[in-house]
Protein backbone atom coordinates (compact mmCIF):
# COMPACT_ATOMS: atom_id res chain seq x y z
CA UNK A 1 0.00 0.00 0.00
CA UNK A 2 1.22 3.73 -0.85
CA UNK A 3 1.95 5.67 2.18
CA UNK A 4 2.75 9.65 2.95
CA UNK A 5 6.61 9.94 3.79
CA UNK A 6 6.97 11.80 6.73
CA UNK A 7 10.38 13.38 6.86
CA UNK A 8 12.21 14.48 9.90
CA UNK A 9 14.04 17.85 9.57
CA UNK A 10 15.70 19.32 12.57
CA UNK A 11 12.76 19.91 15.71
CA UNK A 12 10.66 19.40 12.86
CA UNK A 13 8.64 16.82 10.75
CA UNK A 14 8.16 17.92 7.08
CA UNK A 15 5.16 15.61 5.40
CA UNK A 16 4.29 16.47 1.52
CA UNK A 17 1.23 15.03 0.66
CA UNK A 18 2.03 14.22 -3.11
CA UNK A 19 -0.53 11.95 -4.40
CA UNK A 20 -4.69 12.36 -4.48
CA UNK A 21 -5.77 11.93 -0.42
CA UNK A 22 -8.28 8.72 -0.03
CA UNK A 23 -10.15 7.93 3.11
CA UNK A 24 -7.65 5.11 4.14
CA UNK A 25 -4.46 7.22 2.88
CA UNK A 26 -5.54 9.59 5.57
CA UNK A 27 -6.32 7.46 8.16
CA UNK A 28 -2.42 6.17 7.90
CA UNK A 29 -1.28 9.34 7.79
CA UNK A 30 -3.13 10.29 10.82
CA UNK A 31 -1.78 6.90 12.89
CA UNK A 32 2.25 7.14 11.33
CA UNK A 33 2.31 10.90 11.91
CA UNK A 34 1.07 10.75 15.62
CA UNK A 35 3.37 7.72 16.67
CA UNK A 36 6.05 9.69 14.68
CA UNK A 37 5.62 13.46 16.53
CA UNK A 38 5.79 11.41 19.97
CA UNK A 39 8.85 9.05 19.02
CA UNK A 40 10.36 12.03 17.56
CA UNK A 41 9.81 14.20 20.01
CA UNK A 42 9.21 17.05 17.32
CA UNK A 43 8.01 20.53 18.27
CA UNK A 44 6.40 21.46 14.70
CA UNK A 45 4.70 19.89 12.15
CA UNK A 46 4.42 21.07 8.40
CA UNK A 47 1.83 19.32 5.78
CA UNK A 48 2.36 20.65 2.66
CA UNK A 49 -0.91 19.72 0.51
CA UNK A 50 0.20 21.86 -2.84
CA UNK A 51 0.04 18.36 -5.14
CA UNK A 52 -3.38 18.11 -3.36
CA UNK A 53 -6.05 18.63 -5.86
CA UNK A 54 -9.41 17.37 -4.92
CA UNK A 55 -10.89 17.27 -1.27
CA UNK A 56 -13.96 15.87 0.10
CA UNK A 57 -15.75 16.73 3.52
CA UNK A 58 -13.83 13.87 4.98
CA UNK A 59 -10.64 14.94 3.82
CA UNK A 60 -11.02 18.27 5.12
CA UNK A 61 -11.67 17.45 8.35
CA UNK A 62 -8.79 14.46 8.42
CA UNK A 63 -6.07 17.26 8.12
CA UNK A 64 -8.15 19.20 10.77
CA UNK A 65 -8.16 16.26 12.97
CA UNK A 66 -4.36 15.51 12.38
CA UNK A 67 -3.46 19.40 13.17
CA UNK A 68 -5.50 19.08 16.02
CA UNK A 69 -3.90 15.69 17.12
CA UNK A 70 -0.44 17.26 16.73
CA UNK A 71 -0.93 20.26 18.83
CA UNK A 72 -2.28 17.97 21.61
CA UNK A 73 1.04 16.71 21.23
CA UNK A 74 2.67 19.65 21.70
CA UNK A 75 3.69 20.02 18.16
CA UNK A 76 2.83 23.37 16.02
CA UNK A 77 1.21 22.52 12.97
CA UNK A 78 1.13 24.36 9.54
CA UNK A 79 -0.69 23.59 6.44
CA UNK A 80 1.16 25.11 3.35
CA UNK A 81 0.67 25.41 0.29
CA UNK A 82 -3.09 24.89 -0.02
CA UNK A 83 -4.47 25.87 -3.28
CA UNK A 84 -7.19 28.17 -4.37
CA UNK A 85 -9.98 25.81 -5.40
CA UNK A 86 -8.89 23.61 -2.57
CA UNK A 87 -9.74 26.56 0.05
CA UNK A 88 -12.99 27.87 -1.87
CA UNK A 89 -13.97 23.85 -1.04
CA UNK A 90 -13.07 23.66 2.04
CA UNK A 91 -14.78 27.26 2.87
CA UNK A 92 -18.49 25.99 1.04
CA UNK A 93 -17.71 23.18 2.72
CA UNK A 94 -17.88 24.81 6.21
CA UNK A 95 -14.54 23.65 6.86
CA UNK A 96 -12.60 26.78 8.02
CA UNK A 97 -9.62 24.58 9.95
CA UNK A 98 -9.90 27.49 12.77
CA UNK A 99 -7.25 25.44 15.37
CA UNK A 100 -4.64 25.85 12.14
CA UNK A 101 -1.99 27.85 11.05
CA UNK A 102 -1.44 28.18 7.55
CA UNK A 103 1.17 29.77 4.85
CA UNK A 104 1.33 30.07 1.31
CA UNK A 105 4.21 27.90 0.42
CA UNK A 106 7.06 25.44 2.52
CA UNK A 107 9.24 28.59 3.09
CA UNK A 108 6.83 30.59 4.80
CA UNK A 109 5.66 27.43 6.63
CA UNK A 110 9.20 26.79 8.08
CA UNK A 111 10.03 30.85 8.79
CA UNK A 112 6.66 30.76 10.73
CA UNK A 113 7.29 27.47 12.48
CA UNK A 114 10.76 29.24 13.47
CA UNK A 115 9.13 32.35 14.69
CA UNK A 116 7.23 30.25 17.47
CA UNK A 117 9.83 28.87 18.57
CA UNK A 118 12.41 31.50 18.20
CA UNK A 119 13.32 33.62 21.62
CA UNK A 120 10.88 36.77 22.10
CA UNK A 121 13.15 39.17 22.22
CA UNK A 122 13.73 39.36 18.23
CA UNK A 123 10.31 40.40 17.57
CA UNK A 124 9.90 42.80 20.34
CA UNK B 1 -48.92 22.32 -47.73
CA UNK B 2 -48.50 21.00 -50.76
CA UNK B 3 -45.20 21.26 -53.53
CA UNK B 4 -47.56 21.97 -56.61
CA UNK B 5 -47.96 25.72 -54.75
CA UNK B 6 -44.53 26.36 -54.02
CA UNK B 7 -42.98 25.69 -57.01
CA UNK B 8 -45.40 28.26 -58.34
CA UNK B 9 -44.19 30.63 -55.80
CA UNK B 10 -40.38 30.39 -56.85
CA UNK B 11 -41.41 30.09 -60.47
CA UNK B 12 -43.01 33.41 -60.14
CA UNK B 13 -40.15 35.67 -58.28
CA UNK B 14 -38.22 33.82 -61.04
CA UNK B 15 -40.02 35.25 -63.62
CA UNK B 16 -40.19 38.60 -62.65
CA UNK B 17 -37.49 38.95 -59.76
CA UNK B 18 -36.36 42.26 -61.51
CA UNK B 19 -39.57 43.90 -60.83
CA UNK B 20 -39.66 42.72 -57.02
CA UNK B 21 -36.36 43.79 -56.18
CA UNK B 22 -37.10 46.99 -57.96
CA UNK B 23 -40.46 47.34 -56.09
CA UNK B 24 -39.16 45.56 -52.66
CA UNK B 25 -36.17 48.69 -52.88
CA UNK B 26 -38.87 51.40 -53.42
CA UNK B 27 -40.74 49.93 -50.31
CA UNK B 28 -37.75 50.04 -47.98
CA UNK B 29 -37.29 53.40 -48.92
CA UNK B 30 -40.56 54.52 -48.13
CA UNK B 31 -39.70 53.48 -44.92
CA UNK B 32 -37.27 54.85 -44.34
CA UNK B 33 -34.84 51.55 -43.78
CA UNK B 34 -32.63 52.80 -46.95
CA UNK B 35 -30.83 55.41 -45.98
CA UNK B 36 -28.22 57.23 -48.28
CA UNK B 37 -24.96 55.56 -47.25
CA UNK B 38 -26.61 51.69 -47.46
CA UNK B 39 -27.95 51.52 -50.04
CA UNK B 40 -25.53 49.67 -51.97
CA UNK B 41 -25.62 47.05 -48.97
CA UNK B 42 -29.23 47.18 -48.97
CA UNK B 43 -29.52 46.66 -52.52
CA UNK B 44 -26.72 43.52 -52.79
CA UNK B 45 -28.52 41.97 -49.39
CA UNK B 46 -32.07 42.16 -50.98
CA UNK B 47 -30.71 40.58 -54.21
CA UNK B 48 -28.97 37.73 -52.36
CA UNK B 49 -32.10 37.16 -50.06
CA UNK B 50 -34.40 37.16 -53.04
CA UNK B 51 -31.77 34.50 -54.54
CA UNK B 52 -31.83 32.72 -51.71
CA UNK B 53 -35.17 32.69 -51.18
CA UNK B 54 -35.89 31.34 -54.51
CA UNK B 55 -33.49 28.64 -54.14
CA UNK B 56 -35.14 27.16 -51.08
CA UNK B 57 -38.43 27.36 -52.72
CA UNK B 58 -37.33 24.89 -55.36
CA UNK B 59 -36.51 22.46 -52.93
CA UNK B 60 -39.83 22.48 -51.92
CA UNK B 61 -40.26 22.70 -48.07
CA UNK B 62 -41.81 25.35 -46.47
CA UNK B 63 -40.24 24.76 -42.65
CA UNK B 64 -37.97 27.44 -42.47
CA UNK B 65 -35.80 25.29 -39.68
CA UNK B 66 -35.29 23.10 -42.71
CA UNK B 67 -31.53 22.32 -44.00
CA UNK B 68 -32.78 23.50 -47.57
CA UNK B 69 -33.12 27.02 -45.70
CA UNK B 70 -29.75 27.25 -43.85
CA UNK B 71 -28.06 29.87 -45.86
CA UNK B 72 -30.89 32.20 -45.78
CA UNK B 73 -31.10 32.14 -42.18
CA UNK B 74 -27.39 32.50 -42.32
CA UNK B 75 -28.54 35.81 -44.67
CA UNK B 76 -30.92 37.17 -42.16
CA UNK B 77 -28.77 36.23 -38.57
CA UNK B 78 -26.22 38.45 -40.60
CA UNK B 79 -28.12 40.88 -41.75
CA UNK B 80 -30.03 41.59 -38.56
CA UNK B 81 -26.23 41.16 -36.77
CA UNK B 82 -25.34 44.37 -39.07
CA UNK B 83 -28.28 45.98 -38.71
CA UNK B 84 -28.03 45.59 -34.86
CA UNK B 85 -24.75 47.31 -35.09
CA UNK B 86 -25.85 50.18 -37.00
CA UNK B 87 -28.27 50.93 -34.40
CA UNK B 88 -31.65 49.93 -36.28
CA UNK B 89 -34.48 49.45 -34.09
CA UNK B 90 -36.06 45.88 -34.29
CA UNK B 91 -38.76 47.25 -36.44
CA UNK B 92 -36.99 48.49 -39.18
CA UNK B 93 -35.05 45.10 -39.28
CA UNK B 94 -38.42 43.10 -39.09
CA UNK B 95 -39.31 45.76 -42.02
CA UNK B 96 -36.38 43.81 -44.51
CA UNK B 97 -39.03 41.69 -44.66
CA UNK B 98 -41.77 42.35 -44.64
CA UNK B 99 -41.85 45.38 -47.31
CA UNK B 100 -41.28 42.43 -49.48
CA UNK B 101 -45.07 41.14 -49.02
CA UNK B 102 -46.60 43.68 -51.13
CA UNK B 103 -44.53 43.66 -54.60
CA UNK B 104 -44.44 39.60 -53.96
CA UNK B 105 -48.36 39.80 -53.62
CA UNK B 106 -49.16 41.95 -56.08
CA UNK B 107 -47.48 39.19 -58.84
CA UNK B 108 -48.72 36.87 -57.38
CA UNK B 109 -52.32 38.84 -57.96
CA UNK B 110 -51.03 39.57 -61.61
CA UNK B 111 -50.74 35.65 -62.46
CA UNK B 112 -53.47 33.79 -61.03
CA UNK B 113 -55.92 36.66 -62.41
CA UNK B 114 -59.33 35.22 -62.04
CA UNK B 115 -58.16 31.95 -60.04
CA UNK B 116 -59.36 33.63 -56.54
CA UNK B 117 -59.18 30.05 -55.10
CA UNK B 118 -55.62 29.77 -55.77
CA UNK B 119 -54.76 33.29 -55.47
CA UNK B 120 -56.09 32.99 -51.47
CA UNK B 121 -54.29 29.63 -51.02
CA UNK B 122 -50.67 31.12 -52.67
CA UNK B 123 -51.23 34.28 -50.32
CA UNK B 124 -51.59 32.37 -47.31
CA UNK B 125 -48.56 30.42 -48.09
CA UNK B 126 -46.82 33.23 -48.66
CA UNK B 127 -47.85 35.28 -46.05
CA UNK B 128 -46.73 32.67 -43.33
CA UNK B 129 -43.41 31.96 -45.09
CA UNK B 130 -42.84 35.83 -44.82
CA UNK B 131 -44.07 36.18 -40.94
CA UNK B 132 -41.37 33.31 -40.29
CA UNK B 133 -38.29 34.56 -41.87
CA UNK B 134 -39.74 37.98 -40.35
CA UNK B 135 -39.87 36.54 -36.97
CA UNK B 136 -36.78 34.52 -37.42
CA UNK B 137 -34.97 37.90 -38.22
CA UNK B 138 -36.40 39.72 -35.15
CA UNK B 139 -35.56 36.69 -33.25
CA UNK B 140 -31.61 37.00 -34.56
CA UNK B 141 -31.84 40.55 -33.56
CA UNK B 142 -32.68 39.90 -30.20
CA UNK B 143 -29.93 37.01 -29.81
CA UNK B 144 -27.23 39.60 -30.78
CA UNK B 145 -28.79 41.80 -28.12
CA UNK B 146 -28.79 39.54 -25.38
CA UNK B 147 -25.46 37.96 -25.87
CA UNK B 148 -24.21 41.97 -26.03
CA UNK B 149 -25.27 42.04 -22.70
CA UNK B 150 -24.43 38.28 -21.69
CA UNK B 151 -20.77 39.97 -22.35
CA UNK B 152 -21.43 43.50 -20.61
CA UNK B 153 -22.46 41.87 -17.39
CA UNK B 154 -19.28 39.50 -17.25
CA UNK B 155 -16.79 41.98 -18.11
CA UNK B 156 -18.55 44.05 -15.35
CA UNK B 157 -18.07 41.61 -13.20
CA UNK B 158 -14.41 41.32 -13.95
CA UNK B 159 -13.47 44.76 -14.01
CA UNK B 160 -15.65 45.50 -10.22
CA UNK B 161 -13.40 43.19 -8.35
CA UNK B 162 -9.75 44.58 -9.13
CA UNK B 163 -6.97 43.15 -6.54
CA UNK B 164 -4.42 46.00 -6.40
CA UNK B 165 -1.05 45.57 -4.85
CA UNK B 166 -0.24 47.93 -1.91
CA UNK B 167 3.23 47.03 -0.99
CA UNK B 168 4.73 43.60 -1.33
CA UNK B 169 2.73 41.27 0.38
CA UNK B 170 0.04 43.79 1.11
CA UNK B 171 -2.80 43.32 -1.53
CA UNK B 172 -6.16 45.21 -1.44
CA UNK B 173 -9.36 44.55 -2.61
CA UNK B 174 -11.72 47.77 -2.98
CA UNK B 175 -15.42 46.17 -3.68
CA UNK B 176 -17.44 47.93 -5.58
CA UNK B 177 -21.42 47.28 -5.55
CA UNK B 178 -23.60 44.42 -4.06
CA UNK B 179 -21.84 41.77 -2.99
CA UNK B 180 -23.74 38.54 -4.35
CA UNK B 181 -23.16 34.72 -4.52
CA UNK B 182 -21.76 34.45 -7.82
CA UNK B 183 -19.78 38.04 -7.16
CA UNK B 184 -18.45 36.36 -4.51
CA UNK B 185 -17.11 33.72 -6.10
CA UNK B 186 -15.29 35.79 -8.46
CA UNK B 187 -14.04 37.64 -5.50
CA UNK B 188 -12.92 34.85 -4.32
CA UNK B 189 -11.17 33.21 -7.09
CA UNK B 190 -9.54 36.04 -8.13
CA UNK B 191 -8.07 36.99 -4.60
CA UNK B 192 -6.79 33.82 -4.05
CA UNK B 193 -5.10 33.67 -7.47
CA UNK B 194 -3.18 37.25 -6.89
CA UNK B 195 -2.34 36.00 -3.50
CA UNK B 196 -0.45 32.90 -4.98
CA UNK B 197 0.91 34.44 -7.82
CA UNK B 198 2.04 37.48 -5.24
CA UNK B 199 2.93 35.53 -2.45
CA UNK B 200 1.12 37.98 -0.16
CA UNK B 201 0.56 37.61 3.35
CA UNK B 202 -1.93 40.23 4.07
CA UNK B 203 -5.13 41.26 2.01
CA UNK B 204 -6.96 44.41 3.16
CA UNK B 205 -10.62 43.99 1.99
CA UNK B 206 -12.21 47.16 1.46
CA UNK B 207 -16.35 47.76 1.57
CA UNK B 208 -16.46 51.37 1.46
CA UNK B 209 -18.34 51.22 -2.09
CA UNK B 210 -20.62 48.46 -0.94
CA UNK B 211 -23.66 50.25 -0.53
CA UNK B 212 -25.19 47.28 1.98
CA UNK B 213 -24.20 44.88 4.57
CA UNK B 214 -26.90 42.63 5.59
CA UNK B 215 -26.31 38.99 7.07
CA UNK B 216 -25.72 37.33 3.48
CA UNK B 217 -23.51 39.98 2.28
CA UNK B 218 -21.11 39.69 5.93
CA UNK B 219 -21.30 35.83 5.53
CA UNK B 220 -19.72 36.35 1.82
CA UNK B 221 -17.23 38.20 3.18
CA UNK B 222 -16.46 36.07 6.28
CA UNK B 223 -16.21 33.14 3.74
CA UNK B 224 -13.73 35.22 1.66
CA UNK B 225 -11.82 35.89 4.71
CA UNK B 226 -11.40 32.16 5.34
CA UNK B 227 -10.52 31.13 2.38
CA UNK B 228 -7.72 33.64 2.38
CA UNK B 229 -6.68 32.39 5.94
CA UNK B 230 -6.61 28.58 4.77
CA UNK B 231 -4.16 30.25 1.89
CA UNK B 232 -1.86 31.64 4.79
CA UNK B 233 -3.23 35.34 4.43
CA UNK B 234 -4.98 37.35 6.96
CA UNK B 235 -7.53 39.48 6.14
CA UNK B 236 -8.71 42.97 7.48
CA UNK B 237 -11.24 45.00 6.33
CA UNK B 238 -11.82 48.59 6.37
CA UNK B 239 -13.99 50.75 4.73
CA UNK B 240 -16.74 50.34 7.01
CA UNK B 241 -19.03 53.06 6.83
CA UNK B 242 -20.91 54.42 10.52
CA UNK B 243 -24.26 53.25 8.87
CA UNK B 244 -23.10 49.50 7.89
CA UNK B 245 -21.58 49.34 11.55
CA UNK B 246 -24.52 50.25 12.92
CA UNK B 247 -26.42 47.35 10.67
CA UNK B 248 -23.79 45.06 11.76
CA UNK B 249 -24.03 44.90 15.36
CA UNK B 250 -28.16 45.15 15.15
CA UNK B 251 -28.04 41.96 12.53
CA UNK B 252 -26.34 40.59 15.18
CA UNK B 253 -23.03 39.67 12.52
CA UNK B 254 -20.53 38.19 13.97
CA UNK B 255 -17.51 39.32 12.07
CA UNK B 256 -15.32 36.44 14.16
CA UNK B 257 -11.74 37.56 14.69
CA UNK B 258 -11.15 39.48 12.34
CA UNK B 259 -9.58 43.04 12.11
CA UNK B 260 -12.00 45.33 11.16
CA UNK B 261 -11.01 48.98 10.26
CA UNK B 262 -12.84 52.20 9.43
CA UNK B 263 -10.40 53.30 6.73
CA UNK B 264 -8.18 52.11 4.26
CA UNK B 265 -4.98 54.16 5.50
CA UNK B 266 -5.74 52.32 8.90
CA UNK B 267 -5.95 48.94 7.39
CA UNK B 268 -2.92 49.73 5.21
CA UNK B 269 -0.64 51.23 8.31
CA UNK B 270 -1.84 47.89 10.64
CA UNK B 271 -0.62 45.63 7.31
CA UNK B 272 2.67 47.66 6.94
CA UNK B 273 3.30 47.06 10.91
CA UNK B 274 2.48 43.88 10.52
CA UNK B 275 5.15 43.11 7.30
CA UNK B 276 7.89 45.21 9.72
CA UNK B 277 7.50 48.68 7.71
CA UNK B 278 6.52 52.30 8.72
CA UNK B 279 5.63 55.20 7.13
CA UNK B 280 8.04 57.87 8.17
CA UNK B 281 8.56 61.59 7.36
CA UNK B 282 11.13 62.75 5.75
CA UNK B 283 11.01 66.64 6.68
CA UNK B 284 12.67 67.54 9.90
Amino acid sequence: MEKIPILKLGDFLLVTIQVDMHDRLALALQDDLSSRVVSSGARGVLIDISALEIVDSFIGRMLGNIAAISAVLDAVTVVVGMRPAVAITLVELGISLKKVRTALNVEKGMELLRQAFEPRSQNQ
Amino acid sequence: MNDAVHSRLAEIINKHESDILKEWLDNQRAEGTLTKGLEADVQQQSREFLASLKNSLRQGRSDIMAPEWTDLRDLLTNLSRNRMQQGFTPSQTGTFIFSLKQPLFERLRKEFGQDAHGLAQEIWTATVLMDKLGLWTTEAYQKTREAVIARQQQDMLELSTPVVKLWHGILALPLIGTLDSERTQVVMESLLQQIVDTGADIAIIDITGVPLVDTLVAQHLLKTVAAARLMGADCIISGIRPQIAQTIVHLGVELGDVITKATLADAFAVALTRRGFAVQSIKT
